[in-house]
């Protein structure tokens, strides 16, 4: 009987027929849910790994070219394959996001766990959640309708071009979008250092800002370079907003003011053509989909790693 | 510091103290940034849409409220176009209700009951683990990760014709509720951590069974905490662009959804269209009053989970 081996199990004595194969059937069904979240990463993984493969057998290029290529286009004449240019778009919109990101939302955090009063915080916290909410769509629409006109006329004046869609304004929207997750999580870890530390900081005589930024601070963080990764990574996989705002034309560049394409945007941009399913450009959806899957998923294991540290310290 | 201070506390002066002040305004103009962003999206988004036809002055109020509000109707109630003057929502916001529902029929018994499986049922030990592990790194897949995953698995089902979903709501729902999967099984778990021990125990004394004891006890007592992840979690997949586009609800759909197996288009897609559209300056009145309408739904489901949230959150200890 299964429902009985375990670590509570000897609580119970079910006697009825009826309740024992309820019981069962119940704790089938709840381990049938359970179930589902553990195919769900396995589906991802065959899907991604099945339609790789078939993509690097059908189109002849190797892994090695694929991922050193430094040109891309799909359509040519012969048909290039290299995803270094994406790569590099990617890079570029998630390093401009995280100069705006992290800065801002660690000194958020550092208000709302040491230096709000508990009103301000009880307002404060559900408005960041509530712009946590907000779906990257909007954000897209908002560098296209607001960013990008107000880079052109900062820029302009001094001769530079603006391309409508720009890395730069990417960054900016993907910056905003991912300042309510640094602050939250930072925060989270910030209020968790214990009061005693702070309380004997304070007992020596040091001022507000030396125990938020030598002892809390230094206290927790693990925990905010965990947050950091995590922003750092949902950047990586943003989509709309980037799609929107930074264009698809594949190109490694260091002028923030022109088009760059993303893994994910390639990917969006490359279905919206209505790729056909047996085509060389539709498989290759599915290679730089691996390629962006293993990057992220590396961040997120890595700052799990970071914060399990930081949990080992203090709990 | 001087030996003769008499007072207890005496912060270094100068620079120092220059910098404490500095600091703290920098921390609180950042937790402002937020507010700030929120103020000039929901502005920008508004002026773009009454600059259309400027028929007040902008500080009669009244009139600028009834404008847009009669604006967002007409919106809601017209179809897609490609004249920006007849262009609306009206299948995006069907097709987005149906996913709504579709979504939270799969998600919710699903996410909640792998919940309780974890938290109640699962022997402690590799398993829990391992699933644990699982679920804390899907929440962190990239949504288009799941948009490539619909797509091979429910729309073409690796090319095997007879189970193929194609391009239809039920593809989008299961992707969706894929997607938010992860988020309602965290928030679940929390909210059943909240429940004390105590209150398991007195029905074990009682007798109950196991499912007894979760059914009439655990689950009541974490319901608010439940429904407050459920409804956070729903209102993500509702603003879910990059997934469906991946699903094929990206089409010019001119007739409402009847059913779940029929084709359909989402408000966000439909956004998405109209703003990436040739003739997009036309269409930007059009493309801001559809993003007014999805944060109008979107911010009311938040803002009720919150204040849900707030107001029942407390378990009675």
């Amino acid at each position: 009987m299964s429902a009985t081996n375990s670590r509570k199990g000897e609580l119970w004595s079910v006697n009825s027929r009826f309740l024992l194969v309820s019981e069962t059937g119940v704790w089938v069904f709840f381990l049938l849910c359970a179930v589902i979240t553990v195919l769900t990463t396995a589906g991802i993984i065959i899907v991604l790994g099945t339609e790789t493969i078939a993509f690097f057998r059908r189109s002849g290029v190797s892994v090695l070219s694929f991922l050193t290529g430094t040109e891309l286009s799909p359509g040519g004449d012969p048909p290039k394959y290299g995803i270094l240019p994406l790569v590099w778009g990617t890079m570029v919109i998630a390093a401009g996001s995280s100069l705006i990101s992290l800065p801002i939302g660690l000194l958020s955090a550092i208000y709302l766990s040491e230096y709000a009063p508990r009103w301000l915080r009880a307002v404060l916290k559900p408005a960041l959640e509530l712009l946590a909410g907000i779906p990257t769509i909007v954000y897209g629409y908002l560098a296209l309708l607001l960013v990008t006109p107000a880079l052109r006329a900062l820029c302009e004046p001094f001769g530079l071009q603006v391309q409508t869609f720009n890395a730069l304004s990417a960054c900016v929207v993907v910056g905003v979008m991912t300042i309510p997750m640094v602050s939250s999580l930072s925060e989270d870890v910030l209020s968790a250092v214990p009061r005693s530390l702070r309380e004997a900081g304070y007992a020596l005589g040091a001022t507000k800002f030396a125990v938020s930024t030598r002892i809390v601070l230094p206290a927790g963080l693990s925990g905010v370079a965990a947050s950091f990764i995590l922003a750092i990574s949902r950047a990586i996989g943003e989509t709309m907003a980037v799609v929107l705002a930074a264009g698809s034309r594949p190109q490694i560049t260091l002028n923030p003011l022109t088009s760059v394409e993303t893994m994910t945007a390639y990917i969006v941009a490359e279905m919206g053509g209505e790729a056909s399913y047996d085509s060389l450009k539709h498989f290759s959806l599915f290679a730089v989909g691996m390629a962006l899957l293993l990057i992220t998923l590396s961040m997120n294991i890595l700052s799990g790693l970071v914060l399990r540290r930081c949990r080992e310290v203090y709990q | 510091m001087s030996p003769q201070s008499t007072s207890r506390y005496q912060p270094r002066r100068g620079i120092w103290s220059f910098l404490g002040a500095a600091f703290g305004g920098a921390c609180f103009l950042a937790t402002l940034s937020g507010v700030i962003a929120l103020s000039v999206l929901l502005g920008s988004v508004v002026v773009t849409v009454l600059r259309r036809s400027p028929a007040h002055a902008w500080y009669d109020l009244w009139n600028n409220a009834r404008e847009l509000f009669v604006y967002l109707q007409a919106l809601a109630a017209r179809r897609q176009s490609t004249n920006p003057a007849i262009a609306g929502f009206r299948i995006g916001i069907a097709g987005s209700l149906w996913l709504l529902f579709l979504v939270a029929l799969f998600a919710i018994p699903i996410g909640v009951g792998a919940a309780v499986f974890l938290e109640e049922f699962a022997p402690q030990g590799r398993i829990r683990r391992i699933i644990q592990t699982n679920i804390a790194n899907l929440a962190g897949v990239p949504s288009i990760v799941y948009g490539i995953l619909g797509l091979a698995l429910f729309v073409r089902a690796f090319g095997v014709r007879a189970l193929a979903l194609g391009p239809t709501l039920w593809a989008g729902a299961l992707t969706l509720s894929l997607l938010i999967l992860p988020m309602i099984v965290i928030a679940s778990q929390e909210a059943l951590r909240t429940v004390p021990s105590s209150l398991r125990e007195a029905a074990i004394a009682l007798g109950a069974t196991r499912w007894q004891v979760v059914r009439d006890h655990v689950l009541p007592a974490a319901l608010p905490g439940i429904l407050t992840g459920t409804i956070l979690g729903l209102s993500r997949a509702i603003g879910e662009t990059a997934p469906l586009l991946m699903v094929g609800a990206a089409g010019a759909i001119l007739q409402l959804p009847r059913g779940p197996s029929d084709r359909y288009t989402a408000l966000p897609v439909e956004i998405y269209n109209y703003a990436t559209d040739p003739d997009r300056r036309n269409f930007q009145p059009v493309a801001a009053g559809g993003i007014l309408l999805l944060l109008v739904l979107l911010l009311t489901m938040n803002m009720a989970a919150i204040l849900f949230r707030n107001h029942f959150g407390r378990v009675k200890e």
